[in-house]
């Protein structure tokens, strides 16, 4: 078990390693940074030498093989550079923020897990019935429904309903759950909706393939009553794909996230990364970009160990 | 019947196309959704390309005397805060919309289907490559995709049309497509008929477009399809963060960006509609891509 966690983290680095060096290249490709953006922002006239100053003091001046490797010594150290906008390090920047998005997206993937499960077997096991049906306009209806417009439907549904705004200042969940609840909840009920679309019908179909096992035969054979056979012996193995499925949605949440916080107004990671991408800031983008590789990385394997774990057939080598 | 008519076109010298109509309306008859979508994918395209002559206003006049007023018999989807039609924008947002989704849909989708054979064909060290790059791309959100290629870009209108933003779309697009396309690929190439051509001493590149491409046809098609609802679904969400289409270019999710949501008491037709639009959009090429998976690709249909 250690010697196989030890294995995977290892793995981890080159992957890693070549999505930071993409990143890094594919940003630098093209001429033209945040020192314009910013210096030249209200089209004022700004000489030469400032702007090369400026470039300097940002550490553009050098080759990009060694901005290239600052940068790696400064992500294994946890600290990646300042953002080029702001000039805060990138780390507070994102730690601030950090929370609220988390939150939003746990929540959304248990909203998720809660709706998809139930809605994907009953529909699998009444196949063609209304409720099939129905999953099935649901699962269409919730990928063509952009998320920001979601989130704005939502909103205008709480106006006219109740009459009622969610807050808009952002308070721990620690300091007063209440306040923390009912701003976050809509949010997490968005991208918790649309990603509920996603994982019912990998639920569905896993749950129909399960159903045609031996197995399944058998408990029935041997006089379970239907109940038993589906909770103890389908759901049990019908859940292994619909975790991988939860697990790499996960990290695509983080993508429901970047529109959604700017519908709901919330200062976290999504909007921080929409802004740095509006001032071009390649720092905070990089950056960004790395946290979610390194999410879905993670992720992944904590659903191989998950797997291993559910399924006493799978064994870590 | 069918057999008749397939051999006496086949007799009479044409190519094996056993009636296109008839082809049609097999397609009508088993995919009954994907025909509702493909009526709503042609009225919105046709709505887009007459949209100057259909639209009732200008879609640009700014007219401070008709700021957001509820839908009415002048106005029949109501105005925004500029006074501006929202129905005429909506029919000149259909232009946008389609063409922007169809252009990245088929620039990333042929990139990925170029990328994926490449993989295939070569293998070994170009496949590594190509796939590990795949790989990484795929880890990420198509939305981040598209905003660090916004990032590194910048803007750049072509004929009224921001060229890098059709790229910022296609780009996310083009590992999903390499990846099936390679799968696919893969299977052709094993198959008896690239050997004889190998054997037979063609040029690679006649292997690669006279026999492996007729037959990558279905998987591409099917998954040009798909994507143009992403494109569409992309390009509205990027115009919304204010990153994509810029204004006075009328654009669905450009309708919604912005001060938009400062009207939710006065104006609620100012968002219902746009999104609308986006969403029935999507749901008919999603509709259309699914069935002709199903239609073309027959033993995909469990997924």
């Amino acid at each position: 078990m250690l010697t196989y966690l030890a294995k995977r983290l290892l793995l981890m680095i080159p992957t890693l390693l070549g999505a930071a060096a993409l990143i890094f290249f594919m940003l630098r490709v093209v001429p033209g940074d945040v020192v314009e953006v910013k210096l030249r922002a209200d089209g004022a006239s700004v000489t030469q030498e400032v702007i090369d100053a400026e470039r300097s003091r940002l550490g553009l001046d050098k080759p990009l093989p060694e901005q290239f490797a600052t940068w790696l010594v400064g992500l294994v150290e946890l600290d990646p550079g300042l953002s080029m906008w702001t000039g805060r390090s990138v780390v507070d920047e994102m730690s601030i923020r950090l929370p609220l998005s988390m939150q939003v997206a746990i929540m959304g993937a248990l909203i998720a897990t809660l709706m998809a499960v139930p809605m994907g077997t009953l529909s699998a096991l009444y196949r063609d019935s209304p409720i099939d049906y129905l999953l099935r306009v649901f699962s269409l209806v919730g990928l063509a429904v952009p998320a920001f417009w979601f989130g704005m439907v939502m909103i205008l549904l709480l106006l006219w309903l109740f009459n009622w705004l969610p807050p808009v200042i952002y308070t721990p969940f620690w300091v007063d759950p209440v306040a923390n609840l009912s701003q976050l909840i809509w949010p997490a009920l968005v991208v918790g909706i649309r990603y509920a679309a996603v994982v019912a019908r990998m639920v569905r179909s896993s749950v129909v393939e399960v159903m045609k096992e031996d197995y399944i035969r058998t408990a029935r054979a041997k006089g379970l009553d239907e109940k038993a056979v589906v909770i103890r012996h389908a759901m049990k193995n019908a859940m292994l794909p619909a975790i991988t499925v939860i697990g790499l949605e996960f990290a695509f949440l983080m993508g429901g996230l970047v529109v959604t916080e700017q519908v709901f107004n919330l200062n976290g990671i999504g909007q921080l990364f929409v802004q740095a991408v509006a001032h071009r800031d390649f720092v905070l983008v990089q950056n960004i970009v790395m946290f979610i590789a390194v999410v879905f990385v993670l992720t992944n394997l904590v659903v191989d160990l998950l797997y291993a774990a559910l399924d006493p057939r799978i064994r870590y080598r | 019947m069918t057999f008749s008519a397939t051999t006496d076109m086949q007799a009479a010298g044409l190519r094996a196309r056993p009636g296109m109509r008839r082809k049609i309306a097999r397609f009508v008859v088993t995919q009954p959704l994907g025909a509702a979508g493909l009526v709503t994918v042609l009225v919105m395209a046709i709505a887009g390309a007459l949209s100057p002559y259909i639209a009732p206003y200008d879609p640009v006049a700014i007219s401070f005397g008709d700021m957001l007023s509820p839908p009415s018999w002048e106005h029949p989807l109501g105005t925004d805060n500029f006074g501006r039609d929202i129905l005429s924008r909506i029919l000149y947002g259909a232009r946008t919309a389609i063409v922007m989704g169809l252009m990245s849909a088929l620039i990333g989708s042929t990139l990925g289907a170029i990328l994926g054979v490449a993989s295939a064909y070569f293998g070994g060290v170009i496949d590594l490559l190509i796939q590990r790059a795949v790989d990484i791309f795929l880890s990420l959100p198509i939305i981040v995709l598209a905003l660090v290629v916004v990032a590194m870009l910048g803007r750049n209108l072509v004929l009224g049309f921001d060229f890098n933003l059709i790229l910022a779309i296609a780009i996310p697009i083009v590992p999903n497509v390499a990846r099936v396309v390679r799968s696919s690929a893969l299977s052709i190439r094993e198959m008896a008929y690239i050997d004889a051509a190998r054997v037979a001493g063609y040029r690679t590149s006649r292997i690669i477009f006279r026999h492996m491409a007729p037959n990558l046809m279905a998987p591409y098609l099917i998954m040009l399809t798909a994507f143009i609802a992403q494109a569409i679904l992309l390009e509205a969400s990027l115009s919304f963060l204010g990153l994509g289409v810029t204004e006075p270019t009328p654009a669905w999710g450009l309708m919604l960006a912005g001060n938009a949501v400062d009207f939710y008491r006065q104006a609620p037709w100012m968002i219902i509609f746009p999104g609308l639009a986006i969403s029935l959009a999507v749901f008919a090429f999603n509709l259309l891509g699914d069935s002709l998976r199903d239609w073309l690709d027959p033993k995909s249909r469990l997924r």
